[in-house]
């Protein structure tokens, strides 16, 4: 908005070339120093993009969540070594963080948060949806927690106890939800379908079997990457 | 927005601004880049991700302390602010080249036609002797 300002005293003013905002002069500054030292690789930052933006999302979490639902060594395994549990389906942390799963019951509601800054289970989850990074999600869910996930439409009893959990550098958390009622005999992709992100950072519940045939887009619009 | 009023907002309850955002994880080319910088810094073992997020988590504090809105536009300034931090620090991009670098990039984009590619030469360098590779 002030560049305008600027403008009535460029009288030599070319429009024709190009302009980096200084944003972009930053970035671009820090990148080619490091790729010309050889800190950096642009292949291997074009992969890493692809990586997140593409290939790890919140379906390896659902895959996670659905065979804990369905097999109980595998769940009991997951309260055990959650890190080893997960590593075993392949989704290992590129930041060698821990991985902890935590159990949700009708006793205990898991809430997962990073009250630092945005740390996250990226290798079951992907990258974080932007309220998970807002200052007002990172203070406030800690304070009223149940204020916080009303907002989300979820709305617990008074006797079920809220566990808000920090994570951090070294150890990141998923929540399992609880499995959705009337699902028996359900097969371990059918559940997977019923697995949304948020009810993985704990935000919401997994979706019924209900919701899940009546409209097909809700709340999957978090699983499409 | 006509027809979109905040009648059933509780004036207690703050909304999450970034509710209006969406699901985009990167709002813009450049935030994408700093992210997939920082990871290949560290995955290159150049920082401990703890180091990462020290420094990260300060800038997040001073800005939320200052008032800045919070926004993802805030979260990759600091993003970018901790980068440049934290590798000036670990002298892999030095304060001063970082600056040299960034004069080099707004000369090299005033001498590019609108719509061509902008790229780096020898020649954006005022300092004589810096040879680009």
């Amino acid at each position: 908005m002030s560049e305008h300002d600027h403008h009535h005293h460029d009288h030599d003013h070319d429009d024709d070339h190009s302009h980096l905002s200084e944003t972009e002069l930053r970035v671009r500054a820090l990148e080619s120093i490091l790729v010309e030292k050889g800190y950096v690789d642009p292949q291997a930052l074009e992969a890493i993009l692809q990586t997140y933006e593409e290939k790890v999302g919140p379906r390896n979490g659902a895959r996670v969540v659905a065979r804990a639902w369905s097999d109980p060594e595998f769940m009991e395994w997951l309260q055990r070594d959650s890190t080893a549990a997960v590593a075993s389906m392949g989704y290992t942390g590129r930041q060698g963080e821990h991985i902890v799963a935590l159990i949700n019951t009708p006793e205990v509601h898991n809430v997962v948060v990073c009250t630092l800054c945005s740390c996250y289970p990226w290798p079951v989850l992907g990258l974080p949806p932007a309220w998970y990074k807002s200052a007002a999600y990172r203070s406030r869910v800690v304070i009223e927690p149940r204020q916080v996930l009303a907002e989300f439409g979820l709305t617990l009893p008074d006797e079920t106890k809220v566990r808000v959990w920090d994570s951090t550098s070294e150890m990141r958390y998923i929540v399992i939800p609880m499995r959705p009622a009337a699902t028996d005999g359900w097969s371990v992709e059918q559940l997977e379908e019923l697995v949304i992100r948020d009810s993985m950072v704990g935000v919401r519940e997994a979706r019924s079997p209900q919701s899940a045939s009546s409209t097909t887009t809700d709340g999957s619009t978090s699983n499409a990457r | 927005m006509p027809g979109k009023d905040c009648k059933s907002t509780d004036a207690a309850v703050e909304p999450i601004v970034w509710d209006n955002e969406g699901q985009l994880v990167f709002g813009a080319p450049w935030q994408a880049q700093i992210f997939s910088m920082t990871v290949a810094l560290h995955e290159a073992g150049l920082f401990n991700w703890s180091a990462w997020t020290d420094v990260f988590s300060a800038r997040r504090r001073a800005s939320s302390a200052a008032g800045k809105p919070d926004t993802s536009q805030t979260y990759y300034g600091d993003w970018l602010d901790a980068l440049e931090t934290l590798t000036a620090n670990l002298a892999l991009a030095p304060q001063a080249e970082q600056v040299r670098y960034r004069e080099a990039w707004r000369d090299a984009a005033e001498r590019t036609k609108h719509g061509h590619p902008i790229e780096l030469q020898a020649a954006d360098f005022r300092d004589p002797g810096h040879l680009h590779q």
